[in-house]
Order: structure tokens, then sequence, then C-alpha cells
């Protein structure tokens, strides 16, 4: 069953168009995030989904209902900001209750009960209900305000980078409880963010978009082993992708009309060199701890990988490189299909 | 370039102690980070060695001299804050030649010594641009340019890639510590950031309440960490905790988790019966169907070559790090191993670590 359908919607302000033509759809029970830079018209998508700004051009339908024209109160969605904004004078009970007295809605008090005490559950804050909202850490606030989303079960929950604003241990932790949530509600998410390890670790489908456009969208997995270009290739992957011209390692078969070779760490082995094949040098090696970060040099080009810690490995030392299926691109960017081995 | 040493170094501000006893030294040409939280101190310390702030007592040595109460201007020391602060209304070459002007350099030898910093910066195209122009790492690169054309005895820089995005970042950390190799500065870095810490420092200092846990290369805070502290905030995911009641004896090789015995390095003092903690590396956990440590795995996070899985088992909750290929499903019960010549052991009450032959140390491979 699908949820929601974006059908070619496009928005400008002024001369930018911050949307070109995008088109979308999310299944029900799915976790959709749209990854790109800021700018990259993510947000505007969000404010379009949720009746904040109308699109110029295309359509949106949330279940069977077209909704491009309703305003964002009667869309069934919910909304987490990336700033949580919680009523101060609230204790965090009454402010994940609030969602549910409003007078449109009129839910009997007995089940608000159950609903914020349910979601509190879920969030871990079961005992700070009586707490002011102000009362708080930054993790626990961002949770009330993930949780006034949860209280309501609506077709989509709309959520703009929620997890920037906190540091970096609580964002992992955060990480993982809202993919738990998620799976155990059954909800339907679409989330955007510009942080690689947020889409790859809680998206079923990724979805790549920079200057308003959709490039690609797939399982973390597809997007990163088949992405569709350069663009996508470099979006995905710690260290990132490098890429190295095929005119400078012209003894490495390529598939016709190879222009780049885009080369991951798992595509390189390290070993001792031994006459044939290509010869790199150490230039820098960092520790990172459980990796060593190598930097190697070849033929003037700099070529990042990761090697095993222990691994005796020294700056200035050749090494024999060998490739290990890299990824292809022609000269447009486009990857080209490793021929089937 | 300099060597700087700190001796019983205190700072309190009223009744806080902002900075406890530091003793240090980083040597000519070491590219030395200060790592900690907000508030660890790290910040009041640098502020400390370049003047900007008076030590309660304790000493501070420049190529042996003491400098304690030397103001700032006095020390031939440059300071970086955040990299982006240039002046508006002039160009990169007027920014960047600012410094030689106020110390009242003939303009030729102004413009010689500019040149040639654009040259070691490889922005010597960008000279006659105006500032506003730049785009983000040309700003920083002339911010540093500026930092550098006094050539100061040393660099100090105070979080200066914070306001960065986190891929940008890491481009910088890279043109970073290739300038530190080609002018061979002694550069102390502060930053609340491990990975910018362990990818340039050639030493790290954690600090945390304003006390130093640990001085060391990165591979040692990594490999041997001397606290819980500087366990959980080195390493990502960090150090993984299970807790545990023994005591222990020179030269004993297991421990036991629950009722399941785990292999450990020697232990290499006495301990009466306590609580104490394993510490475990997410890499250092590999899965096995016949280990007696079993769990449930609770989520997976799938990030290109590796992935995360965390697993709840009875004594807490482990992070392993484990290739991309293998397959593992949520909910799945799991036996968990761990690769025991690289086991932490601590102190559950004070966080310090029991000394072993651990991993890496004491002429282990």
């Amino acid at each position: 069953m699908t949820n929601v359908i974006v059908r070619h919607i496009s928005k400008s302000f002024g001369k930018v168009k911050a949307v070109n033509e995008l088109s979308l759809a999310i299944n029900d029970g799915e976790f959709v995030v749209l990854l790109g830079p800021s700018g990259a018209g993510k947000t505007t998508t969000l404010r379009l989904i949720s009746g904040l700004e109308h699109p110029d051009e295309g359509s949106i339908s949330i279940g069977i209902r077209d909704v491009t024209r309703d305003p964002p109160g009667t869309r069934d969605i919910a909304f987490v900001f990336q700033q949580y904004s919680l009523y101060p004078h609230l204790s965090v009970y009454d402010n994940l209750a609030f969602p549910l007295r409003s007078p449109v809605r009129r839910v009997p008090e007995l089940t608000i009960r159950k609903r914020v005490e349910q979601t509190a559950e879920l969030l871990h804050i079961s005992n700070k209900l009586n707490n002011p909202a102000t009362r708080l850490s930054g993790g626990e606030m961002q949770r009330v305000a993930i949780g006034r989303a949860l209280v309501r079960d609506p077709a989509i929950y709309l959520m703009d980078e929620p997890l920037s604003s906190l540091d970096a241990k609580l964002r992992a932790e955060l990480r993982l409880e809202l993919k738990r949530i998620q799976a155990e509600l059954g909800a339907t998410i679409l989330y955007v963010t510009h942080d690689q390890v947020e889409a790859m670790t809680m998206a079923s489908r990724i979805g790549v978009i920079k200057e308003g456009k959709l490039l690609q969208i797939g399982t973390p997995r597809d997007i990163y082993e088949y992405p569709i270009d350069n663009y996508v290739a470099g979006r995905l992957g710690m260290p990132p992708i490098n890429f190295i011209s095929a005119d400078v390692i012209p003894e490495v078969p390529v598939p016709p009309g190879t222009h780049t070779v885009g080369i991951r760490t798992e595509h390189l082995q390290l070993g001792k060199v031994n006459g044939a094949g290509l010869v790199g040098r150490v230039r820098r090696i960092e520790h990172l701890g459980d990796q060593n970060h190598v930097h190697l040099e070849y033929r003037d080009q700099m070529l990042l990988t990761l090697a095993d810690p222990h691994q005796p490995l020294a700056a200035g030392q050749e090494v024999a490189v060998k490739l290990v299926s890299p990824l292809y691109f022609d000269a447009a960017g486009r990857r080209i299909a490793a021929s089937v081995h | 370039m300099a060597q700087i040493r700190v001796e019983n170094l205190h700072k309190s501000f009223d009744q806080f102690a902002a900075v406890h006893d530091s003793n240090f030294t980083i040597e000519n040409g070491t590219f030395f980070a200060l790592l900690g939280p907000s508030g660890c101190g790290k910040t009041t310390t640098l502020r400390m060695i370049a003047g900007l702030e008076l030590p309660s007592s304790g000493r501070i040595l420049l190529d042996d001299e003491d400098v304690t109460f030397r103001r700032a201007a006095q020390r031939d020391i440059a300071f970086v804050f955040q990299l982006f602060a240039l002046y508006p209304h002039m160009n990169v070459e007027q920014n960047i030649g600012f410094p030689l002007k106020c110390q009242g350099l003939p303009r030729n030898e102004v413009r010689r010594q500019v040149r040639e910093i654009a040259r070691l910066l490889r922005i010597e195209n960008l000279l006659p641009s105006k500032t506003s122009k730049l785009s983000g790492g040309d700003r920083q690169r002339v911010a540093l340019g500026r930092a550098i054309v006094r050539r100061p005895k040393a660099f100090l820089m105070d979080e200066p890639l914070g306001s960065l995005d986190t891929e940008f970042r890491h481009l910088m950390c890279d043109e970073l510590r290739e300038l530190h190799d080609r002018i061979d500065a002694t550069t102390v870095y502060v930053t609340h950031d491990q990975l910018e810490a362990m990818s340039m420092a050639d030493r790290i200092a954690v600090m945390n309440a304003g006390r130093i846990e640990q001085i060391g290369t990165p591979q040692e805070v990594y490999d041997q960490p001397a606290s819980m502290f500087v366990a959980d905030f080195i390493g990502s995911p960090p150090m993984n905790f299970l807790p545990f009641e023994a005591a222990l004896q020179p030269g004993d090789r297991a421990i036991k988790v629950g009722d399941v015995s785990v292999a450990v390095p020697e232990i290499r003092e006495q301990r009466a019966a306590g609580p104490l903690v394993l510490g475990v590396r997410p890499e250092h956990i590999s899965f096995s169907d016949v280990a007696r440590l079993r769990g449930r795995v609770f989520g997976t996070e799938y990030l290109g070559t590796t992935q995360i899985v965390t697993v709840d088992m009875e004594s807490g909750r482990v992070k392993a790090r484990l290739p991309s290929n293998a397959l593992v499903q949520p909910g799945e019960t799991v036996g968990v191993t761990f690769k025991s010549d690289c086991l932490a052991l601590f102190d559950a009450r004070t966080g310090w670590a029991v000394r072993t032959m651990n991993c890496g140390g004491n002429g282990h491979d």
C-alpha cells in the first residue's frame, strides 16, 4: 500500500528553483530519508508535503486523497522540526498531550492518558512526565519533541533533521532508538538530513537529492554499491570514494567508455611490491584507532584508504596496489555497469 | 620553532578550578592536541599558553624561558581562533600582509613574504581577490596565512574547524596536517572532536574536569586507555563496558563475566574483590555460534564498508563493528567472542585502568 505519492512537484522562490520536477512514492511503514547538502531542496520538499508551502506545479496525495491544495491541519501528517520547540510553561505530560487536546480532535482524556504513557515508555522518558519541559537535557527535550509527533497516528511523519542539534553521542543513541520505534509502530516516515550516517543507518530507502532534483532512490546498500553517478558515489562512504582518471591507469582493464574509476576502501588491496602491477607510495598514515587512514600517492594522484592499524606500513614506503571490482564512470559522470564476471 | 613546557599549571575562577596541576612538554615541531568535552579546561589551558589568561599558579616555559607573566604580544605565538575572521575591506594579499605591516616592515619585504606564504598555501592566484568572494576553504587558508606570515614560534588553535560541516572538516584536517608537515611548526590544537585529534595530532592530551587523564600518541590513547573516560571519549562507537566482580592476581589470564570465562591480557597487579569493568572495542567483537556468551541482536546500522551491530547481553549492551557482508537480523540470538589480547580492564569505582599486558604494549605485536 502506498501512503504518500508526490508527482512532478516544482517550487521556485524568485529565480531559485528549490524543487525541480520531483516525484516520490512512500510506502506504508517505510522509513525514507532524503539526503543532500544544505540548499538541495530537502526542507522545501517536506514543507510542500506538509502544506506549509504550495507547489507551483505537480500534485501530492496522502492515502487516496489529493491534498495538493489542502491546508496543513487537514492533511493527517505530523511534523518534527530541527529545533525542538516545547511549551516551556507546560509539563512533559502536557506537552505530549497537547496535539491530542486540539479542539478539532476531541479525544477523551482517558485515551489521551493512555497514548501519552505509551509514547513516554517508547521514548524512555516515563519518569520525566511530571517535569517542567525546561528541566530536561537536550536529548530529553528532543525526545519529547519527537514524542509529540508520535502520540498521534498520522499517515506520515515528516522529520527535518531532528537530531542535528544534538551532540555526537546522543545522536548515535537516538538514531538507533528512532529506528526501533519506527519498526515497532510500523510508522511511515519521511526524514531529511545532510548526514550520510543517519541516512545509511536508519533508512529503508535513501533518496539522494541535489539542486532540487531527486537523483536516485534505493536501499542504502543499493545506493552505496550501485550509485547512478559520481555525485551519488561521493555522497556515501567514509572515507569518501577516490576518483582517478582512467588514463592514469592504462594497465587496468576497464569497460569501454570509462573515463573515471571510482575506488572505495574495499576496492583497494595493498601488498608487498613484487614487480608486477601498480606501485604506489605511502605519503602519510593517520591513526584513527580502529583503522588507519592511508594516504597513497600514485602517479601524482592521491588515494585515501583504510588499513588495519597493526599492518606494518610507514610513510615513504612503496606498496603494490590492486584494484578489486571498482566502479566505472563515463565522461558525463554516469556509472557504467562492470561486465559480469 | 619552539618547545613548550607547562609546569604545575593551575587556574581557578572563584571557587571553580578550571585547570588542576597540569604538567606536559610539547617538543619542537610536534602537533599536540588538547582533547575533551566542553568545560574540561582545554581552552583555558590554551589561553594561558597564549598569555590571554594568567594562571593561578604554575609556570609556562617557551624554549626554557619563563613566559608565565609575559604579555601575549611578547610571546611570539600566533593564536588562531575561528579561522574565518578576515578583514572584509581588504583583499587577500592585504589580509595576509597585515601583521607584517603592523610590525612596520618595508612594503617590498611585506610583499615578498606574503608571496612566499601564498605559495606555501597554494593560494597565489587568489592574492588580488576580495575576501567576500572566497569559498569557505579558501577563506580558511587565507586566515591561516595571516597567522603563519609572522613565522611565530608556535601556533595555538582553538577549534578552528568547529563551524564547518562534517565532510569539509575532514578535508581541512588533511590540509592542516600537510601544512604542519611543510612548515614543521609546534602546534597546540584544542578540540572536542576525537576524530580531528586522532587524525592530525602526534600526541593527544585527553582532559576531563580540569585534569589531564592521559597523554600519548593517538594509537596509545586508543589501544591503552588510562581510564574509562578516555576509553569512552575516543572511538566511534566508543569502547563497550561490561561490569563484573572479581579479585585479581598478577599472572591471571581470565575473568568471569556472569558464569562465562573470558580470556584477558595477563594481569599485572593485585586487587581485592570488588567491582570491575571489562572494556571491549567494537572491532574486537566477533560472532560465533559456539560462543558461550550469548546476546540478542537489537539493531544493525549499515555503513558501507562496515556495519555496527548492537547486541543486548545479560551483562549489558555492546556494539560490534563487523564487515557489512555479514548477514545479521534484529531479534536473532548470537554468540559473542572477544579478541582477548586487546581487552582492557578498569576499576569500576575510580574509572582507572587495571595494569595488564595490553594489546600493542610491552613489546607485544
